[in-house]
């Protein structure tokens, strides 16, 4: 029973499930940010002043650290939506495995440039 | 998900791509120069280039999220088809009221 469990959970362990999960919760995440990132833009209706003090309250390190983050995912659900348009609209090649997770590492760069950028 | 939403979901993916570009690297200049409200504001304030280009990407976000937001309730939550298509909806209809609130904030003089 409890092989035949793990034996079932096994496709889990693949690569391309991995990058199938980290899509759709960088999406997830993604879609939880942007009414928080439209509300926050959305101060400067009621003056200059309420978006300049949320503007400081972001000079925070662990603000700073959270966009970081935010840009790891929105380039990695980007990288891993071009990577899903190639596999559905072009002709299949090998490589899956090597592109996802190059699509990763690619993100993570950008986030950590972003991040050096910023401190 | 349907075909309809298929197609709407992609082509979205593929207007968005070139449009993430642009934004990152709007967000990599402004945070070099001058991330206070002021200066923001003074950039953004009267340009309807901005303006143009955030609405449609507003757009286009609003409607891929949507739809990426459905398909995740219909597999991942106890919600059926009919249920998820609205909470989806409507979550697609207050991000892009949101997102235009806040186009108008920071464009409008």
């Amino acid at each position: 029973m409890i092989a035949r469990t793990a034996r079932r959970l096994d496709h889990r362990k693949d690569l391309l499930w991995l990058a199938a999960l980290l899509h759709r919760l960088s999406g997830l995440g993604l879609a939880v940010f942007l009414p928080l990132h439209f509300l926050t833009l959305g101060l400067a209706i009621d003056g200059e002043a309420r978006l300049e003090g949320f503007l400081r309250w972001s000079d925070a390190p662990a603000v700073k650290i959270g966009e970081g983050v935010l840009m790891f995912l929105l380039a990695v659900h980007a990288l891993g939506g071009l990577r899903l348009l190639a596999v559905e609209n072009l002709p299949w090649h090998d490589g899956q495995k090597r592109h996802a997770a190059m699509a990763a590492g690619v993100a993570a760069a950008v986030a950590v440039v972003f991040l050096a950028w910023l401190l | 998900m349907n075909v309809s939403l298929y197609v709407w979901q992609r082509a979205t993916a593929v207007a968005m791509a070139p449009m993430i570009v642009v934004h990152v690297a709007v967000i990599f200049y402004a945070t070099r120069h001058g991330i206070t409200a002021a200066d923001i504001l003074a950039r953004t304030r009267g340009s309807v280039g901005w303006g143009a280009f955030y609405a449609a990407f507003v757009l286009a976000v609003s409607i891929h999220a949507g739809i990426g937001i459905r398909t995740i309730l219909d597999e991942w939550s106890p919600l059926d088809d009919r249920h998820a298509g609205i909470a989806a909806a409507v979550f697609g209809l207050a991000l892009f009221g949101l997102g235009m609130r806040a186009i108008a904030a920071v464009v409008m003089p």
